[in-house]
C-alpha cells in the first residue's frame, strides 16, 4: 500500500522539475544585474585607466567593495542559470547533459571564488 | 481511448492547417527572433567574458607590475576593440532582459509593439555602449 500523496508523488517529476524556482531566480538577478552593470562599466575604466594604487583605493571604498562582491555572486549565479538552460534545450543525450551542467555550475562557482577572494585580498591587504 | 479522445484525434487529422514550428533552413526569422536568439548568444559570449573580468582583477593581487601588464593588454587595440564587443554584448543582452521582464508581466505581446520595442532596445544598446567606451 502506498502511504504517498498524489502531489508527493509527481513532485520533482514533469518537465520543470523544480518548478518555478529556477526562473524566479534568473529573473531577480537579472533585475538585481540591472543597476550593477552601470556600476561596473565603472570600474572596468579603473581597470583599464587608472594607476595600481588608484584602482585599490577605489575597490577599498566600502560601497563599492560591497558592490563588487555583490555583483560577483549575481553575475555567477545568474551566467550559471542561464548557461544551464541553453544546454538542457541543445543537449539531449542525458548523462551528457547532466554532466555539462555541472561542470559549467561547478565551473562557475571556482571563478566566483577566485573573483572573492581577489576582491577580499584587495580590500584587506591593499 | 475514450469518445472524448476519439474525436479530437478525428479533428487533428481533418484539419492540415495546424501552426508549426519554424524550420531554421527556409524560415526567415522576424527581427524579434533574430535578437531573441542574439541575446541567448551574448549570455554564452558574457559567461565567457567572465574569464578575462576575473584574470583583471587577479592581476591586482599580483602587484603593480603585472597589473600594469595587464593594463597594456587590454589597451592593445584589437584586445580593446574585443572588450568594446563585450560591452555591447552586455548592453544588448541588458536592454533585451529588460523587454523579457516587460513580457514577463504578461503585456506587449502584440506585432507591431515587439518590433517597436526591437528598435528601442537597439538604439538604447547602442547608445549605452557607445557611452561606456567614453567613460572606459
Amino acid at each position: 500500500m502506498d502511504y504517498r500523496s498524489p502531489l508527493s508523488r509527481v513532485r520533482g517529476l514533469g518537465s520543470a522539475k523544480t518548478g518555478t524556482t529556477h526562473w524566479w531566480m534568473q529573473r531577480i538577478s537579472a533585475v538585481v544585474l540591472i543597476p550593477l552593470s552601470f556600476w561596473l562599466i565603472l570600474f572596468v575604466s579603473h581597470l583599464s585607466g587608472s594607476s595600481y594604487q588608484q584602482t585599490i583605493d577605489w575597490v577599498a571604498e566600502p560601497l563599492n567593495s560591497v558592490l563588487l562582491i555583490f555583483w560577483i555572486i549575481a553575475v555567477f549565479y545568474h551566467a550559471a542559470l542561464g548557461v544551464q538552460v541553453v544546454i538542457e534545450d541543445y543537449v539531449h543525450t542525458e548523462w551528457l547533459k547532466i554532466t555539462s551542467v555541472w561542470l559549467v555550475k561547478l565551473a562557475f562557482l571556482f571563478l566566483a571564488l577566485v573573483a572573492l577572494l581577489a576582491t577580499f585580498r584587495i580590500v584587506f591587504l591593499g | 481511448m475514450s469518445r472524448c479522445g476519439q474525436l479530437h484525434d478525428r479533428t487533428a487529422m481533418e484539419n492540415n492547417n495546424r501552426p508549426l514550428s519554424p524550420h531554421l533552413q527556409v524560415y526567415k526569422l522576424p527581427l524579434t527572433g533574430i535578437i531573441s536568439i542574439t541575446h541567448r548568444m551574448t549570455g554564452v559570449f558574457l559567461s565567457v567574458g567572465l574569464l578575462l573580468f576575473v584574470w583583471s582583477l587577479t592581476t591586482i593581487n599580483s602587484g603593480p607590475e603585472a597589473f600594469s601588464q595587464m593594463q597594456s593588454l587590454i589597451n592593445f587595440i584589437p584586445v580593446k576593440i574585443f572588450l568594446w564587443v563585450i560591452v555591447y554584448s552586455l548592453f544588448f543582452h541588458l536592454c533585451h532582459g529588460v523587454r523579457h521582464l516587460v513580457w514577463d508581466t504578461g503585456s506587449s505581446f502584440d506585432l507591431e509593439t515587439m518590433d517597436r520595442y526591437a528598435s528601442y532596445e537597439l538604439g538604447a544598446s547602442i547608445f549605452l555602449t557607445i557611452v561606456a567606451i567614453i567613460i572606459i
